[in-house]
């Protein structure tokens, strides 16, 4: 029992653990949204990976005799304006926001540990990493993204790039966070007094801390990411419409929301099972890991 | 307490000259001319020299800087390439629906995400907090967009109760009219604010139920009611309103797709237009204006907490 | 201390009676938590429950609170009865009245237990808002300020419209005291009051509850880890362990006579004041030297000068100096912000100190750079206090071993060979090498720790509060290894403890500070025997259970007293 006072709680019996380790396999039974998340971003990402074998038609490929088709025996899920074929645009489009997204999380984070960590072990570093930090979180990430795309012409890699940067300030205020409780930690300080070098003491005892919520934060990230391009895209400041991705396919059904709203349903329908998926797999992957991020988690 | 506010004022501004550099630089350092990126690809050498004269890339970048920033602070934004006038104007001209829209959907966010929150905080585990918790990752998860077709198909095709696009002005047309035409806007703009504040006021809520100060206040003998309320809501209170700050970056990437949705005239559609047309001057002044926003909106909350809180109060 | 309560005709029914109490867990399989316990408390009475952590003493209070953490421990068995009122059984709005006004609880920790965001004279003034309903606001607040003057604090109105981050530890406990016994409970329940207070405070608290006990007829259920405290303050005594009560008797005959060895064993570990016999000065090198040594915190920032104010430093220690000979040990004791971990810490070269030297074996290095530091670095080794974050918990017990010796140099395999030859030397088995440390306890881990620090082959281990974060029997153990260690190793100890019996049990020398400079410094034997200094008599004087010999179980024959009429120190023979 932790109930009594810290003074007197770890005696010789007490074997209850301050601290679990991180444990990779659940011990209980995950609960069954989570089952349905993860089963729903593998088939996400199964189409993703098979679009070219699984598309009944070329996504790109127009025929202006059969313009905004209803749903049958060719294109099931009918066609739109330019009488491409919905269906093939859809699962094409799946590849585009998983690899914005993982993509992301990966560069924010490849990019924002280090800076976090440098920001929360020295001092002088801190005030200057952190006040360039503030100021690209008051950007507002799409109108910073717009920006980047609208200066340098948006492909895959410059629209990655846009989304990425005002995620990186996350990652960076989390890492610092995190570091900076940590070094207060005994074992740190017992680390410098055994002689290790800063090095050691940085990836050795501060950098494992960060893990745990850094796993959590990618999530969140790649969930923000692929909305934010899908954003970007409906905007028509996204990857142009020779890719399809689910956020161009919105943006082009727009105009024929009244007549043919499908054009925006089922790429919005995709988007959202996807994005939820992934949010939801992050919150699991939060109380099973650190259950003190719930607030961090909700800043996203 | 003046120290605490003064401190907090004076750190505002190197966020601010951050955000002007940023911008600054952005532009100067994206590969290629800049005039010939701001222009596009089908500009006369005389198109660009212009530019070229309107931004003063002909002399030393520092100097750009302090002439740029000197042009800031008197409130210069430049001059749109689309439409000749200053941004300054553009923006003025598309303020009050963007405003009178933001400011009726962080009210009815507040409105119905703290409750929420803390009703699920309250009975933690049970099937009312699983429900709240579930709206709240739905808010999250579906895109504004989708939100609002969603809220179009169903309310006004299929129902045909509200406008299906358009905008009237409370100076102009009134109340009535705004509000028809500002219900569907507004809705689709809360979403992901009720979703993060729901969120947060639960967490938030949870770890305050769980100090010590809760248990003496049962232990006196208090009502759960009187607990939640006079005791907890308030000690959860300062995440609660730092989520209302931060959230403001997320409603301004709202405010740009709901216009653009509803086809309303205010900043949001301006951003929109300015990227089709890559008149970069008026997506800067945009940039600038609500970062300045942002970071206004974030200080008042800072300066906020010292009437919530003493202990910053006597510091 | 009071003698046995003799009574005569029918015992008076007791204000509390719990009846065959079980508590266990919620989850899945349940775990008990209490397996049944029977005791009762007579009106005007004060029962101590005592017992090592995981005892179950707390969560015994909470049951009759009706406070147990919802959706983890539930009670499953038994009775509680107050006056006639069965609490297990009655409806939650009856319990909301019975609390504040029939029974009352006050807490360990009074920094958190007041609502921050609420003036502490409405804190206290809210009861009277929910359990008396006819008084208007001005006889409210005239009730709420007696009694804020009955728990003695100063200066009431002010106290009255104060912030709980305005007022002490000490200040904030009276509050909670006002706050439970505003109402005239019958039942007072007081949860581990005074452990996280200073000794002088404590002494005051628990002084104020016997008052205030007295004067209003008030039965105390007293919860609490030290013998000491029960020593003064018990009448009768509740000895619990794993759940279950194992031995309930008058306070003296349980000091004197207990019946079950884990009493026995219990008592045993209690250090007393008696300092330890003093040892021969073996070696005279001098491995650990202070000079003089000053820490200021709070260089003057900039703002404060642009706002005009003076600079705000303070002082956490100031012209320490201190010499410590091969194989001694020198102990320094003061209250909470005496500066005594800042002395540590400067020491350790963790921070920086702002003045004077620290010499290691001869060589100062108060001021050396990180890279000259290093070799001096493993001369000196530290102890934390807290043993379950003093470890890495995501390195093996054998990664954090060796980390020191290959730092410096040590093969891999030589130095896991040494570290197993090490955690022999501290009582572990070689096997813990490849575990981690959330698979071992409080004790183990601090064993693990000194044995990190021996793989340094130290001259001196500086030991922060090392034992204080132990229960009493697992102290006694590693108090034990130290000396062994120090005797088989000669390495010299700077302990650092806020506990005078501690100090009394391992220290040859002893340092007193006080708000950041030495007030006494001498051989244990007089510093604790003879005090001279007014603040270590007021230390000593404040020691709960001064008069016992608990290992002994009889009181001291020589206990240090103040006469009221001399100034010098005089030792009397009760």
């Amino acid at each position: 029992m932790s109930l009594t006072s810290p003074h007197a709680s770890p005696g010789v019996t007490a074997t209850i653990p301050s601290r679990r380790r991180l444990r990779w396999w659940p011990r209980q039974r995950p609960g069954w949204a989570v089952i349905v998340a993860a089963v729903c971003l593998a088939l996400i990402v199964i189409v993703a990976i098979l679009a070219p074998w699984l598309a009944p038609h070329d996504p790109l490929e127009m025929s202006p005799a059969n313009r905004l088709k209803p749903p049958g025996e060719a294109y099931w899920l009918g066609s739109d304006a330019y009488g491409r074929d919905l269906l093939s645009r859809v699962l094409y489009g799946a590849r585009v926001s998983l690899i914005v997204g993982i993509g992301s999380a990966l560069i924010s984070v490849v990019i924002g540990l280090p800076l976090g960590i440098l920001a929360g072990f020295f001092r002088g570093l801190d005030t200057l990493i952190m006040r360039v930090m503030d100021g690209l979180m008051a950007i507002p990430s799409v109108l910073l993204a717009i920006a980047i795309v609208s200066l340098i012409s948006a492909n895959l890699w410059t629209v990655m790039a846009a989304i990425t940067i005002p995620e990186i300030p996350r990652v960076v205020r989390l890492v610092r966070s995190v570091v900076l409780s940590a070094r207060e930690e005994p074992y740190v300080e017992a680390a410098v007094s055994l002689g290790s070098n800063l090095f050691t003491v940085m990836w050795r005892h501060l950098m494992p801390n960060t893990l745990a919520p850094l796993i959590v934060m990618s999530t969140y990230i790649c969930a923000s990411a692929i909305l934010t391009e899908a954003i970007l895209s409906f905007l028509g400041a996204g990857i142009g419409t020779e890719t399809p991705t689910w956020g161009n396919i919105m943006a082009e059904g727009r105009t024929y929301f009244l007549i043919k709203p499908s054009l925006i349903f089922w790429p919005g329908i995709m988007l959202s099972i996807c994005i939820l998926s992934i949010n939801l797999l992050g919150d699991a992957a939060r109380d099973r890991l650190d259950p003190r991020l719930q607030k961090r988690g909700a800043t996203q | 307490m003046f120290s605490y506010c003064l401190r907090r004022t004076l750190a505002a501004v190197p966020v601010m000259v951050v955000v002007a550099l940023f911008v600054f630089l952005l532009l100067r350092l994206s590969p290629g001319d800049p005039a010939a990126i701001i222009a596009g690809d089908m500009a006369t050498p005389e198109q660009l020299d212009r530019i070229r004269e309107t931004l003063g890339l002909n002399q030393p970048i520092y100097l750009q800087f302090f002439n740029w920033g000197g042009e800031l602070l008197r409130g210069d934004f430049g001059t749109s390439l689309m439409s000749n006038l200053p941004v300054t104007q553009l923006m003025a001209q598309r303020l009050e629906p963007t405003v009178s829209l933001a400011l009726l959907s962080i009210v009815l966010s507040v409105v119905v995400a703290v409750p929420m929150g803390v009703i699920a905080a309250w009975k933690h585990g049970s099937l009312i907090d699983n429900v709240v918790m579930s709206v709240s990752v739905l808010g999250f998860s579906v895109p504004v967009f989708v939100i609002g077709y969603i809220l179009i198909k169903i309310f006004a095709i299929d129902l045909g109760w509200l406008p299906v696009q358009g905008f009237k002005r409370v100076s102009e047309d009134g109340f009535g009219p705004f509000i028809r035409h500002a219900i569907l806007p507004s809705l689709m703009l809360s979403t992901i604010y009720i979703a993060l504040i729901a969120r947060m006021t639960r967490a938030s809520m949870l770890d305050v139920l769980g100090e010590d100060f809760v248990r003496t206040a049962h232990a006196k003998g208090a009502s759960e009611k009187r607990v939640l309320f006079k005791h907890a809501l308030r000690n959860a209170g300062v995440p609660i309103l730092e989520v209302i700050g931060t959230g403001f970056a997320l409603m301004i990437t709202g405010v740009v797709v709901t216009e653009s949705v509803f086809n309303i005239p205010g900043l949001g559609r301006l951003t929109v237009d300015a990227i089709l047309a890559r008149d970069y001057p008026v997506i800067q002044g945009l940039i600038l204006v609500t970062s300045g926003v942002y970071v206004l909106i974030n200080l008042a909350i800072d300066l906020s907490y010292a009437l919530l809180d003493p202990r910053i109060r006597y510091q | 201390m009071s003698d046995d309560v003799i009574q005569f005709g029918p015992a008076p029914a007791p204000v509390l009676d719990i009846r065959g109490l079980q508590v266990a867990t919620q989850s899945s399989p349940a775990k008990p938590i209490l397996k049944g316990i029977d005791f009762a408390i007579a009106p005007g009475e004060t029962l101590c429950l005592v017992g090592e952590s995981g005892s179950g003493k707390s969560v015994t209070s909470l049951a009759v609170m009706g406070l147990l953490p919802k959706g983890s421990l539930k009670a499953t068995g038994g009775r509680i009865e107050l006056e006639g009122d069965s609490l297990l059984d009655v409806s939650p709005t009856r319990l909301r009245d019975l609390r504040a006004s029939r029974m009352a609880m006050i807490f360990q920790e009074p920094m958190t237990a007041l609502n921050p965001l609420m003036r502490v004279g409405e804190q206290i003034e809210e009861v009277l808002v929910m359990h008396q309903r006819g008084l208007s606001a001005k006889q409210r607040c005239d009730r709420v300020l007696e009694m804020l003057d009955q728990v003695q604090l100063p200066d009431i109105e002010r106290v009255y419209a104060s912030w709980p981050h305005q007022l002490s530890g000490g200040q904030r406990q009276r509050i909670m005291i006002a706050m439970a016994l505003i109402l005239e409970p019958k039942l007072l329940i007081a949860d581990e009051p005074t452990t996280a207070l200073d000794v002088t405070t404590q002494k005051q608290i628990l002084k104020l509850i016997k008052q205030l006990q007295e004067r209003h007829g008030t039965s105390v259920l007293f919860i609490t880890h030290d013998m000491g405290v029960v020593a003064d303050i018990a009448d009768r005594v509740c000895v619990m362990r794993h759940g279950e009560v194992v031995e309930t008797q008058p306070i003296d005959a349980l000091l004197r006579r207990p019946t079950t060895d884990y009493t026995r064993q219990l008592l045993t570990a209690v250090p007393s004041l008696r300092p330890r016999a003093s040892r021969e000065v073996t070696d005279r090198e001098i491995v650990l030297e202070a000079i003089e040594l000053e820490k200021r915190y709070g260089q003057a920032s900039r703002w404060a000068r642009l706002a005009g104010k003076a600079s705000a430093q303070t002082l956490a220690a100031s012209d320490i100096n201190f010499a410590l000979t091969r194989g001694r040990t020198l102990g320094i004791v003061g209250e909470s912000g005496s500066g005594k971990s800042t002395v540590a810490r400067c020491v350790m070269r963790m921070i920086e100190p702002t003045g004077g030297g620290v010499r290691v074996m001869g060589k100062d290095i108060a001021s050396l750079g990180r890279a000259a530091l290093k070799p001096h670095r493993k001369r000196i080794q530290m102890v934390f206090q807290d043993p379950f974050r003093s470890l890495n918990p995501r390195l093996t017990i054998g990664t954090s071993l060796i980390e020191g010796p290959v730092n410096y140099g040590t093969s891999h395999e030589e130095a896991l060979a040494r570290a197993a030859e090490l955690l022999e030397l501290v009582g572990l088995p070689k096997d813990a090498l490849g575990r981690y440390p959330h698979q071992f306890s409080g004790g183990q881990r601090q064993r693990i720790a000194i044995a990190r620090a021996l793989a340094m082959e130290p001259d001196v281990l500086v030991a922060d509060e090392a034992v204080s974060a132990l229960d009493v029997s697992v102290q006694a153990q590693v108090l034990g290894l130290l000396d062994d260690i120090q005797r088989r190793l000669g390495v010299a100890v700077l302990f650092i403890t806020h506990d005078l019996s501690v100090a009394a049990q391992i220290c040859d020398e002893v340092m007193v500070m006080q708000k950041g400079v030495v007030v006494e410094y001498g051989p244990a034997s007089r510093v604790l025997g003879a005090p001279e200094h007014p603040y270590t008599r007021s230390l000593m004087l404040a020691a709960p259970g001064r008069h016992w010999d608990f290992s002994e179980f009889r009181p001291l024959d020589r206990v240090f007293e103040e006469t009221p009429t001399s100034n010098s120190t005089t030792t009397v023979y009760p």
